[in-house]
Parts: C-alpha cells; sequence; structure tokens
C-alpha cells in the first residue's frame, strides 16, 4: 500500500508561529509515507520538551514520555517488538543533558532505532535556559553573564559511543531532511540524525548561516557516499586532508583539480575522517550536512532474536513446565 | 550403622554449616537440605554472606554462613540457633559461636586452627574453645584438611583442588549425625558436575570419607538422630530460592498470558539472582536487557509493557528510588508493569546484604503527584512464586504497574518447592480492546467491571494512539489542563487501584477468642506463625494474621484488626505497616514490635515481646 504524508498526520502542531519544529515534523510526515510502514507498525516516542511533544502530530502509535528518557523507552519498546519500526524525538536537553546517559548507551549497544536529535541549543519549553549545546559564554536566564562551560558536541558523542550512523539537517531544508530521515530508517542501528532547528524565540537566529537556501550554498557542504567533498556557489570548493585536519582548497588554484578532491566514505569503519567532517564550523570551515557516517553492525535487537532462535535449538525445555523438570527434583508418595 | 550407635528420633534440627565465603558452605547446606527434603522433612534455609567485596581468606569479615532446619512437622523459618554448627575455620567459630545453642555439637577442622588462623580471627591465645568458654565434649575437632588430602591423594587433583572438598567432608559428618543416605548426595553431585566427573566422583568419595569417619568413631560428643516426617504431601519437589521461584512466577505468568517476557534491569544486591535466573532461559524466549542504569532498567520495561510484552523490572529499596519517575510514567499512561523490590537494609547504600522491610512507604507513596499502585508482600521463598504470578496477572488484567516486594531473607532463603501445574493457575486475560471498536476507540475507554483502560498493542491496524506523561482527557485521550478532566482522571485511577479483589485476610490460631492477634506482612510469616504457635503452645490466646495484600487491603482488614482486644504489628521497620494500617483503619492502635537490624526475626525474642504485650 502507497502512503501519503496526510496518513501520517494528526492534530494540529502547538508549537510557536516559526518554530523548526513544523519545518521538521512536515518532513518526517513525508519520508515516513516514501518509507512506506504502515502507522500501525510504526511507534514514534519522545521525551520532555517542545520538539517531544511531536509524537502527538503523529497518526502513528506513540508516546510522550518523561524527560529525558525516550532511548531508554524506545529501547524496551524494540526489543519487546522488534517488529514494530521506532522513532525517537529527542531536544538536546531530553537527549543530551538529562538523557545523556541513554544517548551514549542506546547508541552502544546499536539498538535498531531511529533517533531524532533535534537541536535549537536553547531550553524553549522552561523559556530560555542554555542547553548542553549552547555555545561557551551563552548568555540566557541561567547564565546573565555568559555560560562558563563548553558544549556538547552531538557527533562527538554518537562516534565516541561507538554510533554507526550520524547524519545532520537543516529543519528547512526539507528534501535533505527527507533524505537523511530515510537513510536513518534504512540503516539498520541506531540512526543518529541531529537536526538543526531555530528557536525564534530565545535563541533566534542559532543557525543564521546556514537556515535558507542561499546560506546552506555558501555555508553548507552536502556529503555524499562515494562523492568528492565539493561545496560552494559555484562548487568552486572542496576539502583534502592535510597533516591530521582537512582543510578548504579552491579547486583551480594552485594546481587543485576535482582529482585532488577527498571522497567521501560514509562506509568507512574507522570514523576519523567522518568526524573531523561533522565537527567542522564556520567561518573557516562549511557545515557538514547529509549522511556522515552509515556503517553497518548487528543490531542489539537482531542479536536478541538470533540468541533466542539459537538457544531454543540447543536447549530442550521450551515451556515452563518442561523448566522445571531441568531441576533436582524429589517425589514424596 | 554399628550397634553400639543408638539412633534417637528428633523432631527438628538446625545446621549453620560455616566457614571462609570460598569453603562452599552454601553447596553443603543445600545438599544437605535436599537430601532432607527428598525423605519428607520440611526444609528453610538461609544463607548469610559477608558484605566484604572479597575479604582476606580466613579473617573475620570473610565469614560465610548457611543455615538449614530441618523439621519432622512443617518448619517455618530457617530457626534461630542452631543445634550443630560446623566451623571451618577459626574465623568461622569465633562470629557464628553466638548462634549456637548452648548444648549445640560443634564441628571443627582443627587444620585451620593453627596459629595463623587464630590470629587472622583475633583469638589472644593458642586455646580458642577454653578463650570462648566452650566445653570441649560438644567439640568435635577434627583434621578435615589432611584427611580430605589424604583421601584424594591418588586423585591426581592439586592441593587447590582438593580444598574445594574439605565442605564435602564435613558434609558427610553432618549426613552421619543424622543418619542421612547419601545417595542422594552422590546423584545431586553427579548431576552437578555432569561436565566434570572427575570433579563429582573426588566429592563423593570425600562425603563418604566424612560419613565413615562418624561412623567409625562416633566421638562422645555425638550422637546420631533421625528426623522422622509426620506430614507427607505427595508430590514432586524442588529447592528453591525466592529469587528463583520470584523469575519462575513471572516465567509462569508470561507464558499462560500468552505474552512475551521482558526485563529491563540493573545488577543490584540482593536482587540481581532475578537477573541471572531469567537471562538464562532464552530458550522459552525470555528477553533480559541488562540497562545502563536503574532509570532505564524501568523505562525500558515501560516501553515494552507498550510494545505488548509482560514486562518486569526487577531492583531493590536505592533502584526504586531511582524507578520512581518511570514507575509514575506507568502510573499515568496506565501500563502493565511488574517492579521486583527486593528490599535491602537502607538508608542509601545502607546494608546491602542484609534484610528489612523499609520500603513500603516508598512504593506506597514514593512518587509526584497522586500515584495509586497496587502493592503486595511475598510471604516465603516458595510462596514468591505465586506471588510473582499473581503481580503479573494483577498488572496484565488492571492496567497498572503493581509492586511486588520480597527482601534479602525471603530471596535468598529456600524451602521446597512443590512442582506448579500451570494448568491448575487461574488464566490471565488482559482487557485487550475488542476489534469491533474500530473506529470509536479513544486510549482511555475502561472496561466496565475493573475500570481498566483497553489495551491497544502497536500492531494493530486501526487503534493508533498517543499516551504520555501529561495528564489526558478521559473522552478524547488528547493532553488537557482541564481542572475537572484531571480530577476525574485521578479519582478513575484510584478507583481502578481500590476495585481490585484481593483475597481476604486469613487468620490462624484461636481465631475466635485470641488475647492478642500478631500482624505482620510479607516475609515475616514464618517467624510470627512460629512465635504464635509457640505462644498457643505454652496455653496463650493468640491468633496470627500475615498481609500479602497491601494496596489494596484485603476487604475484611478492619473487621479482623477491630476483633481483638490486643494487636501487635511486628516489622522489619520502624513501624510503616502500622503507619499504613492506622491511616486505612478508623481508630486503630496497635501495640508495636519493631526490629531494623537487618536480621530476620528471632522467634524467642517474639515470643518474650507478645508475652510482655500480653502480660501488660
Amino acid at each position: 500500500m502507497a502512503y501519503t504524508a496526510q496518513d501520517f498526520k494528526k492534530g494540529q502542531p502547538r508549537w510557536c508561529p516559526g518554530c523548526g519544529d513544523h519545518f521538521f515534523l512536515a518532513s518526517l510526515h513525508k519520508a515516513m509515507a516514501e518509507i512506506g510502514v504502515p502507522p500501525y507498525q510504526t511507534a514514534v516516542i519522545s521525551g520532555i520538551g517542545c520538539s517531544s511533544r511531536l509524537p502527538h502530530y503523529m497518526a502513528t502509535y506513540g508516546m510522550n514520555t518523561i524527560h529525558g528518557r525516550a532511548a531508554a523507552i524506545a529501547t524496551g519498546c524494540k526489543v519487546a517488538n522488534p517488529d514494530l519500526t521506532v522513532w525517537q524525538i529527542s531536544g538536546d536537553g531530553d537527549g543530551l543533558a538529562i538523557g545523556g546517559n541513554h544517548f551514549i548507551h542506546a547508541n552502544r549497544r546499536n539498538i535498531n532505532l531511529n533517533m531524532i536529535l533535534l537541536n535549537n541549543r536553547i531550553y524553549g519549553l522552561t523559556k530560555g535556559q542554555y542547553s548542553p549545546t549552547s555555545p561557551r559564554g551563552f548568555v540566557s536566564k541561567s547564565s546573565p553573564y555568559g555560560t562558563v562551560e563548553d558544549p556538547f558536541r552531538p557527533a562527538e558523542l554518537c562516534f565516541g559511543a561507538r554510533g554507526h550512523f550520524f547524519a545532520r539537517a537543516v529543519a528547512t531544508d526539507a528534501p535533505a531532511t527527507i533524505e537523511v530521515l530515510k537513510a536513518a530508517y534504512r540503516h539498520q542501528g541506531a540512526s543518529v540524525c541531529e537536526i538543526l532547528q531555530n528557536c525564534v524565540i530565545f535563541n533566534n537566529g542559532a543557525y543564521d548561516s546556514v537556515y535558507s537556501k542561499e546560506g546552506r550554498a555558501k555555508n553548507a557542504i552536502y556529503v555524499e557516499h562515494g562523492k568528492p567533498l565539493i561545496f560552494g556557489e559555484n562548487r568552486e570548493y572542496g576539502l583534502v586532508q592535510e597533516g591530521f585536519g582537512l582543510k578548504v582548497v579552491k579547486i583551480g588554484e594552485n594546481g587543485i583539480t576535482e582529482q585532488d578532491i577527498l571522497v567521501h566514505d560514509a562506509h568507512c569503519e574507522d570514523n576519523t575522517l567522518q568526524l573531523k567532517l561533522a565537527m567542522m564550523e564556520g567561518p573557516d570551515f562549511p557545515i557538514a550536512l547529509g549522511v556522515i557516517r552509515d556503517v553497518a553492525a548487528p543490531t542489539y535487537d537482531g542479536a536478541v532474536e538470533q540468541q533466542i532462535e539459537e538457544v531454543k535449538a540447543k536447549k530442550p525445555y521450551h515451556t515452563f513446565a518442561e523448566l522445571l523438570k531441568t531441576n533436582d527434583t524429589w517425589t514424596i508418595e | 550403622m554399628t550397634a553400639e550407635v543408638k539412633i534417637q528420633p528428633i523432631d527438628d534440627v538446625i545446621v549453620l554449616f560455616s566457614g571462609d565465603s570460598g569453603d562452599g558452605m552454601q553447596l553443603a547446606g543445600n545438599i544437605f537440605s535436599t537430601i532432607s527434603a527428598t525423605v519428607g522433612n520440611s526444609i528453610s534455609t538461609f544463607p548469610n554472606y559477608p558484605a566484604d567485596i572479597r575479604a582476606p581468606q580466613g579473617s573475620l569479615t570473610g565469614v560465610s554462613g548457611f543455615q538449614v532446619h530441618v523439621g519432622a512437622d512443617k518448619v517455618y523459618t530457617p530457626g534461630d540457633r542452631c543445634d550443630v554448627l560446623v566451623a571451618m575455620n577459626a574465623a568461622a567459630l569465633k562470629t557464628q559461636y553466638g548462634k549456637a545453642k548452648p548444648n549445640a555439637t560443634i564441628i571443627i577442622d582443627t587444620d585451620c586452627f593453627q596459629k595463623k588462623d587464630l590470629e587472622k580471627a583475633a583469638f589472644k591465645t593458642d586455646d580458642p574453645l577454653k578463650e570462648m568458654g566452650i566445653d570441649p565434649d560438644r567439640v568435635v575437632a577434627c583434621p578435615i584438611t589432611q584427611m580430605v588430602k589424604d583421601c584424594l591423594a591418588d586423585s591426581g587433583m592439586d592441593q587447590k583442588a582438593m580444598m574445594k572438598c574439605r565442605n564435602m567432608f564435613a558434609l558427610g559428618l553432618v549426613c552421619w549425625l543424622f543418619s542421612r543416605d547419601l545417595d542422594v548426595a552422590f546423584n545431586f553431585l553427579r548431576e552437578k558436575f555432569a561436565k566434570k566427573p572427575a570433579i563429582a566422583e573426588a566429592n563423593i568419595k570425600v562425603i563418604q570419607a566424612g560419613y565413615d569417619y562418624g561412623h567409625n568413631t562416633h566421638s562422645s560428643a555425638m550422637n546420631v538422630y533421625r528426623i522422622e516426617s509426620k506430614v507427607k504431601e505427595p508430590g514432586t519437589y524442588m529447592d528453591i530460592t525466592g529469587n528463583k521461584a520470584t523469575a519462575y512466577g513471572f516465567i509462569a505468568a508470561a507464558e499462560k498470558a500468552g505474552l512475551r517476557l521482558y526485563l529491563g534491569s540493573y545488577p543490584i544486591t540482593p536482587a540481581t539472582d532475578v537477573l541471572h535466573e531469567l537471562a538464562k532461559h532464552k530458550s522459552l524466549g525470555v528477553t533480559t536487557v541488562q540497562c545502563e542504569d536503574e532509570i532505564a532498567g524501568c523505562a525500558s520495561s515501560v516501553g515494552a509493557a507498550f510494545a505488548g510484552a509482560l514486562a518486569v523490572t526487577s531492583t531493590s529499596g536505592p533502584g526504586i528510588c531511582l524507578k520512581s519517575e518511570a514507575m509514575n510514567l506507568a502510573v499515568i499512561m496506565e501500563l502493565p508493569l511488574v517492579v521486583l523490590d527486593v528490599q535491602r537494609g537502607g538508608p542509601a547504600t545502607g546494608l546491602p546484604t542484609k534484610s528489612e522491610q523499609t520500603d513500603l512507604l516508598q512504593v506506597l507513596f514514593g512518587r509526584n503527584g497522586e500515584s495509586p499502585m497496587p502493592v503486595m508482600a511475598a510471604l516465603s521463598p516458595t510462596d514468591c512464586f505465586d506471588a510473582a504470578y499473581e503481580a503479573s496477572k494483577m498488572a496484565l488484567e488492571h492496567m497498572t504497574p503493581v509492586v511486588l516486594l520480597t527482601d534479602a531473607y525471603v530471596a535468598n532463603g529456600s524451602g521446597a518447592f512443590k512442582l506448579p501445574d500451570l494448568a491448575q493457575y487461574p488464566a490471565i486475560n488482559p482487557p485487550y480492546v475488542p476489534e469491533e471498536m474500530k473506529g470509536t476507540w479513544t486510549p482511555y475507554m475502561r472496561d466496565e467491571k475493573t475500570g481498566a483502560r483497553y489495551w491497544a498493542v502497536p500492531g494493530r491496524e486501526g487503534f493508533e494512539h498517543v499516551l504520555g506523561g501529561l495528564e489526558k482527557d478521559n473522552e478524547t485521550g488528547a493532553i488537557s489542563t482541564n481542572p475537572e478532566n484531571h480530577e476525574l482522571m485521578t479519582r478513575l485511577r484510584q478507583e481502578k487501584v481500590d476495585r481490585i479483589q484481593v483475597p481476604d485476610l486469613e487468620v490462624a490460631g484461636d481465631k475466635d477468642d485470641a488475647d492478642l492477634l500478631i500482624v505482620g506482612f510479607g516475609s515475616t510469616f514464618g517467624h510470627l506463625r512460629a512465635a504464635m504457635n509457640e505462644l498457643r503452645a505454652a496455653g496463650k490466646k493468640v491468633a496470627h494474621a500475615q498481609f500479602k495484600y497491601i494496596n489494596p487491603l484485603p476487604a475484611n482488614t478492619a473487621e479482623v484488626l477491630k476483633k481483638y482486644p490486643k494487636v501487635v504489628v511486628a516489622e522489619q521497620n520502624m513501624g510503616q505497616l502500622a503507619a499504613f494500617l492506622r491511616m486505612k483503619v478508623n481508630g486503630f492502635v496497635p501495640e508495636q514490635y519493631n526490629q531494623v537490624k537487618g536480621q530476620p526475626f528471632v522467634v524467642n525474642e517474639l515470643v518474650a515481646a507478645f508475652n510482655d504485650i500480653l502480660n501488660k
């Protein structure tokens, strides 16, 4: 059966006008329609926060749970019922502050979850405190003199937790977001998608450099597996490896040709260069968008099912009555 | 048996095997209790582990004990003080002698009472018996280590492997003392070491040597006894610990309900054995996830419940503190979940290996908001099976999280468990949303009788819905802050729990004319029942009622509590059940007996305290 975005839509979102979550939600509906898993086989599980309201706008099964626990709850849901396609929705506070532990362990275990991190670098629902992704010195209601702490970089956490999939998209960039979501679905295992999403009320302009199409043309690079890492309004720049890092070069200058440009390898087991891509930021580097890492690995839930089958084949007891008989027993006449 | 040895019949005996943590006291105790149960004796066991991670060998803190109570009649507890103390080293004698009756027989391994052993055990002289005031006539002093070495000299085993058989020598000696048939022990060992037949045969040889030693020397300290069985209930039995019985109860309930069993857990003493046990049974489809923390243990179980599993999370008190958030989520989402709390000494890390009943008020009230949750407490190691089954049934049929309380005592203790026939257990029928409600169903529509909301498991077309931690509209299931709706939902959640039917409180003893009613909950059942029996044997009019169901309380609770002139609530906390009963039963003012030592009640102390109350 072919689905349309309409089949996944429900209710009237209550986010502020202009909030990046609206854009993302529309892309998610479209991506799910294209993926084609029925709404009744889909579970969307969030924690608490502005973006965690999202399940209420889905015509799928879903839960809008408690702060920080979305990844843990999604884990139980997927492992107990592996037939479900499970999407986990969290903001930067939900996913990386209170839920940081669950985020890294879901990645480490490689639970087959599509983990969406809507990163606006601010606490919106509690009205404007800094988040674990706010830059050092960030001034907010809870940091009137600027924060004195460094932020997490989601990709770094994902890679540090031995994650096998990391992608990034800008909320307003629907086509690229949809592609990233479809890739996350196709990837078997924990698939982290960082969505750069603007909070118009408390942190407006956080992603100005890439929020518009024009901005992205100038300040972002769309990475694609097997393709050279070329960007710029006229595709005039490229990335090359230099020493331990990356370097931006201009094609045609100093004898640089397209052949010299680094070719993206999202499937490379070694995440060194993928991390370098994910960590790039302006003004010296473009922000990397698209699927940065996508490496096949056994999933936890798949391995559990496999182990159940193996043990079933190996052990002679399959019912409770048979289990009882495996014990030392005695009979009193 | 030689003719010179007279076999005396006795009613019951308590044997305490004690030694270093690595001495295998639990195995010796287990085999002794199994042999005894095989001939129809009633058994009750209790291990006592050191809290140290790995205390130095021979040290006082490294002593581990395993107590076995064997009786011709029903035994309710592992017993207060022992009749036979096996002390495998000097430290064991030093720490365990206080748990022996004044006339107890004491078996020691003299090879482990050498100068260095005595020093480690902080003896001041080289005569430990004199130093402790022990009559040498009561002591069977036996060079166990040397005899084991001699016995296994031809086995080709190394020194370390031989030393692991010392426990079997002591067991053989105890078996002779109580004229036990060794065949059961031999079979037990052959099964246990099925993959290492040489080890099995070595152990068997040593047991026989221990038995023969008793037989050949029949030292003056020893008489030979026989415990006949007075009540034999026919059936097939196994020895089972409370934790294992709990795990089995969950497996049985999942099978009966036709659901996958999911356990989300984090290792914590004394609950971890439930995780260990369930992790073994993938051949029954049991899924266990050892989570990153207690929070995820419970949270993932809530996810599994949503996904349609029988979801369980297991922990002890400190874990409940962390799980309470996700337990509350299950309350508002009205999902079935069993939370197992194997209580231990608190607060904070407290006494991890010791037993208390101090989590009762935490599980009843330790959550934000109005958060009603059924609470049950298992009565004995074997009752853990039924309790786990019933808690699962309650959770699934009433769409609610349920707390099952056990504790270190009941979890680690064991008893003879009559193998249950699952066909005889009541069916488990969760309120799955009927197919004909498709199109009109909303998530908070309820079964008229129970008040439980219908369960729509993901995967069913046409029943897609969103649950959550925010208050929902009773009719539409959408987020609602409507004041009337919130009050309605609060009352509906409470009423659902209140409507759960639990069996009436049973009163034992002098139920019509008792001067004193003894009341307790959960694992103190055996001690309180034994205390009642002793008081009645002494001519006192006493009754006993034990709560297994605490929320909701049995319907006849007030009637029972108000019937007797005096009521004592005895519990291993500072009065938590008493407080709850005072809150629930108007005008109820009980006497209290409270003990918070991390140790099981002592029947003699209970009897003395209850006599004081009777005489007041």
